[in-house]
């Protein structure tokens, strides 16, 4: 039996244990309802075939195979663009617009929030404004400044946008807002130090937990990219595109599907498990500051 | 209105009374006073106003005009804004549609963070981590949405046919994503399952952020039940991170269209699940045409910016 204590006496309010059963009920019933779909998606990917065909459907699975995996590198890598390759891709455009990112909007964070200068509070409401809307509002046309760039068909058509990205600069700025002094600024340009030297040894150690979570944040829109409009070739297309393809295949490859499927969702969640405690210090220091 | 004139008014005046010159002049000493600061910002705002301003100031002119991206574009006054209200019967259902969606999707998919994270933050911490990572998983992990499809998928091998079949509650297989019966509501359902995301985890950061000493200050005032403590102290305590997670839910809400993409088809059967970004991407990437999907665009900036401005004013009620 685990036993949660649900009832806390910290706040010196008595609650009912009526109520903590209710809310136990509660969590129960929404958790089910959020993970079941995705234990499925797990259970469908090592399911062998003849089990996924069975009638009714099985839920669960009960001779687990990683033969789904297989497939999707070694069948797939005959018919057409190697697997591998579109695992690839997605990981280079997210390395790379991951660490851009963090660089560029930390460099404008920082100053953003502790240096004073002409037109700094236009730039910061400017920022804010466009974390209303999302980038369908924009699509049309940043496919025409992709276009006259020469991107299309390229990684940058991916990666350099991504850079600058409203969220991070705003999760930044707000933290350091919090959590950097300034006497600690002032004592290091009294000694003397540069400004890059003080942003790059003085704030961005103290601010480790906020760049630990746009690397997440940035992992997690990077992972997912799509964004096919940019790019024609094939084998330069990301995991999502494929999985979008192979899952259009069908009831027949709902295996390899899954099992794509399952590949997607992986590695955000298993960056987001490694990180959490520091996502979660990091976001109570940001919000919406009037 | 005493203050304001006594602070306000002075300074104004000499405002006005300043020399266009002068300022320009003290503009660009003030600039090379402050070139380091300039630098640092200039990478990221260069990319930002080339991806992000600029796009929205183009989207803006482009909407009053007619462009197939072969031609130039050419200018037609408000004919596309005519067009798509008085003229487009499909864009007045996806209007509808949108707002039922994001009615739905946005206020429930944001009391869903408000209330999860709120009796997470009550948990042990072991439990507090695993629960965190299930009612957050689903929002990261790409779209994976499409199981979704799997398990309500048309014929008998779908999860929902199948167990209603089984127990003789249909007789032939629905096609659930076909049917404008059902797909609206699947579809809000899969939008809900992934929109407990970015606000979700800026409200527990917010709970766990709060001062306890504030608790224990409102019981002795007389803070009776967890509702009033609620009510008057932790919602109050957490008012940015509320701010952030109503911009993050009312953008989601109302950008939903690759969900409807993904399940229902494009376009939906019927239209009966067409949403304004369907419209804008059928105008913008299926027909080319560009100055009326821009119209689209602009259409939907502005309603996300006035639901924004008014869901911060019902916020700024809060613990009143």
């Amino acid at each position: 039996m685990i036993h949660i204590k649900l009832s806390r006496s910290k706040n010196g309010i008595r609650r009912s244990y009526f109520a903590d059963f209710g809310i136990y009920l509660f969590l129960t019933a929404f958790g089910l309802f959020m993970v079941l779909p995705m234990v499925y998606a797990v259970s469908n990917a090592i399911k062998p075939l003849e089990e996924l065909w069975y009638f009714p459907p099985r839920f669960l699975v009960n001779h687990p195979t990683l033969e789904n995996f297989r497939d999707l590198f070694v069948v797939m890598s005959d018919s057409w663009v190697p697997f591998s390759r579109y695992v690839f891709n997605t990981a280079f455009i997210t390395a790379v617009g991951t660490a851009g990112h963090v660089v560029l909007a930390s460099l404008c964070a920082y100053v953003l929030s502790k240096h004073t200068f002409p037109g700094k509070g236009f730039l910061f409401s400017i920022v804010v404004l466009s974390l209303m809307f999302s980038g369908t509002v924009t699509q049309i046309p940043n496919f025409i400044i992709i276009a006259s760039l020469g991107w299309i068909d390229s990684y940058s058509a991916l990666i350099v946008p991504a850079f600058a990205s409203s969220l991070g600069l705003y999760l930044m700025k707000q933290f350091m807002d919090q959590m950097i002094p300034d006497a600690v600024l002032e004592s290091a340009r009294m000694d003397g130090a540069s400004e890059w030297k003080i942003f790059w040894h003085i704030a961005m150690p103290m601010v480790k937990p906020a760049w630990l979570t746009l690397i997440i944040f940035s992992i997690q829109g990077l992972w997912g990219i799509g964004a096919n409009q940019f790019i024609q070739s094939e084998e330069l297309k990301t995991l999502n595109y494929a999985l979008s393809q192979i899952l259009a295949g069908g009831i027949a490859r709902t295996g390899t599907g899954s099992a794509a499927a399952v590949m997607m969702m992986i590695v955000p969640i298993i960056v987001f498990i490694i990180s959490q405690s520091k996502i979660i210090e990091t976001m109570s220091a940001s919000g919406m500051k009037e | 209105m005493n203050r304001d004139v006594a602070m306000g008014g002075p300074a104004a005046v000499r405002r006005t009374r300043g020399a266009f010159g002068r300022k320009l002049a003290q503009g660009w000493k003030a600039a090379k006073k402050n070139k380091v600061s300039y630098l640092f910002a200039a990478p990221y705002m260069l990319l930002f106003f080339t991806f992000t301003a600029l796009p929205v100031l183009v989207s803006l002119v482009l909407g009053f005009t007619s462009f197939n991206l072969l031609e130039a574009p050419m200018f037609v006054g408000m004919d596309n804004y005519i067009r798509l209200f008085l003229g487009d019967d499909i864009f007045v259902k996806a209007i509808g549609n949108t707002f039922l969606m994001a009615v739905m999707v946005g206020p429930i998919g944001y009391a869903m963070c408000l209330v999860f994270a709120w009796l997470i933050n009550e948990l042990p911490r072991a439990w507090r981590t695993f629960l965190t990572l299930i009612f957050y998983a689903p929002s990261i992990s790409g779209n994976i949405y499409l199981v979704w499809g799997v398990l309500f998928n048309k014929d008998a091998y779908g999860y929902a046919n199948a167990l209603l079949l089984r127990y003789n509650f249909i007789s032939t297989p629905i096609l659930w994503f076909e049917n404008p019966e059902y797909m609206l509501g699947l579809v809000v359902l899969v939008a809900l399952w992934t929109s407990v995301g970015t606000s979700f985890l800026s409200f527990i950061a917010g709970l766990q952020g709060i001062d306890r000493s504030l608790y224990e200050a409102a019981a002795v005032d007389g803070i009776r039940n967890r509702w009033q403590e609620l009510w008057y102290v932790t919602l109050p305590s957490m008012k940015p991170q509320l701010m952030f997670g109503a911009v993050m839910s009312i953008t989601g809400a109302f950008s939903s269209g690759a969900i409807v993409t993904a399940l229902c088809g494009m376009p939906s059967v019927d239209y009966a699940a067409h949403t304004i970004v369907n419209h804008l991407e059928d105008y913008g990437s299926v027909r080319f045409e560009m100055g009326y999907a821009s119209a689209i665009a602009t259409v939907l900036f502005l309603i996300m910016i006035g639901s924004n401005k008014l869901v911060q004013k019902l916020l700024s009620k809060v613990g009143e």
